[in-house]
C-alpha cells in the first residue's frame, strides 16, 4: 500500500490544492475525520472548519466553509465553496467580519437571522485560527 | 471646397479616436482572456457537483414511492403563474449589440409569458436601466399601499438589481442571487425561475439563451427555453477581431479535466455515507443552483468583453478607413490649389 494519499481541493474558482499527504484531517459535518492512505471509500459533507494535512515534514492548514468530500483509498477529493490556505487569509478582513457578526448578535432584534450570523462568526473565527497557524 | 487646415484637423481628431478604440480593444482582449480562464477554472467544480448529484439521485429517495411526486421542493413542478427572471447584461456600453441582444431577448421572453406575474432580477447596469424605464420597482411597502393584500407593484416588476459587480464577480454574488431565488421559489412567490444571459463557449460559439434555473428537471441537463444564435456576420467579425487581438478561437481542450471530474464520487465501490443520501442531496441542490448562476455570470462577462473587443475592432477599422478617405480628400484639395497657382502664374506670364 502506498504511504501517501492524494489530496485535491476544488473551489468554484480553481483547484487550490493538489498534493500528496501522509495524513489528512477533515471537518466532517458529524465531526472531524482522520484519513490515512487506504481509507475505505466514503462520502461526507464538510462543515465550517479546518483541513489539516501532513505532506513530508510540513503540516498545512486550510480553512473551509461548507464542502463535500469523496474519500477513496488512494485519493481524497474535496469540493469546497470557499477554501483558503493559511497564508492566503486576509486576517484583517476576517477580524472585521467577526466583529460585525458579534455586534449584530449582541444587538439582537426581531429580524436578526441568528443562524446566519452565527455561521458568519464561525467562519471568521476559523479563518483567524487557521491564519495563526501558518 | 473644404480647406486643408480643416481636413487636417479632422484627421488628427479621428486618429486620436482610433488610438482610444485600439487601446480599448487591447484591454478587452486581455480581460476576455482572463474571463475565459476563470470560466474554465470553474468547470471542474461544476462538473463534480453535477456528478455527485447524479449519483445521489439513484441512491436517495427523491421521489415519493406512491405518488411519484418529487420530495424535494426545488424539484416540484407547479403550474406557472409567477415567474422570476434573472437578466444578466453588462455594466458598461460600447460593446456593440451585446446589451441590446440581451434586452431584446428578455423582452421577447416576457412577451411570450404575457398574463403571468414576472419578477425581474437585473444584473448589470445596462439591463437594469432598460427595465427601470419600462417597469416598476417593487416597493417593500407595496402591501400597505395597494390595500388589497397584494404585494406586487405591477404585473411585471423589478425585485432586485445588482449593479457594478460584474467586473469583480465572485462566487458569493452567485450564491446570494441563487439563495434569493430559491427562497422565492420555496415560499411560492415564483413557480419558475429563468435566467437569460449570453452563453459563451468560445469567441465564435455564442448565443443568447433563456435557461431554466428552477424547478430543477434532470440534473446536468439544461432546459433551454429560448435561444438566439449569433448571426454569421457577427461571428465572422468576432473571429476576425479575436485573430487580430491574439485571442484563441477554439474552446480550450478540457477533455482530460472533464474525464477526471466525471469520475468524482462515481466509482464503482460501496461508499460509506456519513450522512444519509437524502440529506446530502438536499444540502447539495442549492449549491447546484448557485453554480448554474455562477456559470451564467462568468460566461456573460466573457461574452461582454468579446463583444466589446469586436466592436472596438470595427471602430478602429472604420477610423482607419475614414483617415484614408480624408487623406485622399486633403491631397486632392492641395493638388487643386497647386494647379490653380500654376495656372495663375502661367497665365500671368502669358499676359506679359
Amino acid at each position: 500500500m502506498a504511504d501517501t494519499i492524494q489530496l485535491e481541493i476544488v473551489t468554484p474558482d480553481r483547484m487550490i490544492v493538489s498534493d500528496a499527504a501522509q495524513e489528512i484531517q477533515i471537518p466532517g459535518k458529524s465531526g472531524y475525520l482522520g484519513i490515512l492512505p487506504g481509507h475505505a471509500p466514503l462520502i461526507t459533507e464538510i462543515a465550517v472548519g479546518e483541513i489539516t494535512y501532513r505532506s513530508g515534514n510540513e503540516t498545512k492548514h486550510i480553512a473551509v466553509a461548507w464542502g463535500f468530500a469523496e474519500v477513496l483509498p488512494e485519493k481524497v477529493t474535496i469540493l469546497a465553496e470557499t477554501a483558503e490556505r493559511a497564508a492566503d487569509i486576509d486576517v484583517a478582513r476576517a477580524q472585521a467580519a467577526k466583529e460585525r457578526a458579534e455586534a449584530r448578535l449582541k444587538q439582537g432584534g426581531a429580524d436578526l437571522d441568528y443562524r446566519r450570523e452565527e455561521d458568519a462568526l464561525k467562519r471568521a473565527q476559523t479563518r483567524i485560527d487557521v491564519a495563526a497557524k501558518k | 471646397m473644404a480647406n486643408i487646415l480643416d481636413i487636417r484637423r479632422r484627421i488628427r481628431s479621428v486618429k486620436n479616436t482610433r488610438q482610444i478604440t485600439k487601446a480599448m480593444k487591447m484591454v478587452s482582449a486581455a480581460k476576455l482572456r482572463r474571463a475565459q480562464e476563470r470560466a474554465l477554472a470553474g468547470r471542474p467544480y461544476a462538473q463534480m457537483l453535477t456528478n455527485v448529484l447524479k449519483s445521489l439521485v439513484q441512491r436517495a429517495e427523491i421521489y415519493s414511492p406512491e405518488t411519484r411526486e418529487p420530495l424535494h421542493p426545488l424539484l416540484v413542478r407547479r403550474p406557472e403563474k409567477s415567474i422570476t427572471l434573472i437578466v444578466v447584461s453588462g455594466d458598461k456600453g460600447l460593446a456593440g449589440a451585446f446589451n441590446t441582444n440581451i434586452v431584446k431577448a428578455a423582452a421577447r421572453f416576457i412577451e411570450s409569458k404575457r398574463g403571468k406575474n414576472i419578477d425581474i432580477e437585473a444584473v448589470g447596469r445596462k439591463g437594469r436601466d432598460y427595465f427601470r424605464r419600462r417597469y416598476k420597482v417593487m416597493r417593500p411597502k407595496a402591501q400597505e399601499q395597494n390595500g388589497d393584500g397584494s404585494t406586487r407593484a405591477a404585473e411585471i416588476q423589478i425585485v432586485g438589481e445588482q449593479v457594478g459587480v460584474l467586473n469583480k464577480i465572485a462566487f458569493d454574488h452567485a450564491r446570494e442571487l441563487a439563495n434569493a431565488v430559491i427562497e422565492r421559489y420555496t415560499r411560492g412567490e415564483a413557480d419558475a425561475v429563468y435566467i437569460i444571459f449570453n452563453e459563451f463557449k468560445s469567441v465564435i460559439s455564442q448565443r443568447v439563451v433563456v435557461d431554466t434555473v428552477l424547478p430543477i428537471g434532470e440534473i446536468g441537463v439544461h432546459e433551454i427555453q429560448q435561444a438566439e444564435e449569433f448571426s454569421e456576420e457577427a461571428r465572422r467579425r468576432a473571429a476576425e477581431a479575436a485573430v487580430h487581438s491574439g485571442v484563441g478561437l477554439r474552446e480550450a481542450d478540457t477533455s482530460e479535466a472533464d474525464k477526471k471530474a466525471a469520475s468524482f464520487a462515481a466509482s464503482q465501490v460501496d461508499y460509506i455515507y456519513e450522512q444519509p443520501a437524502g440529506e446530502l442531496f438536499r444540502d447539495l441542490l442549492p449549491k447546484y443552483v448557485a453554480i448554474q448562476v455562477y456559470r451564467a455570470l462568468l460566461e456573460s462577462v466573457a461574452a461582454e468583453h468579446a463583444a466589446r473587443m469586436t466592436a472596438m475592432e470595427s471602430a478602429t477599422n472604420n477610423a482607419s478607413d475614414m483617415i484614408d478617405d480624408l487623406t485622399l480628400a486633403m491631397n486632392r484639395v492641395r493638388q487643386a490649389k497647386i494647379t490653380k497657382e500654376i495656372i495663375e502664374i502661367v497665365s500671368g506670364a502669358a499676359a506679359l
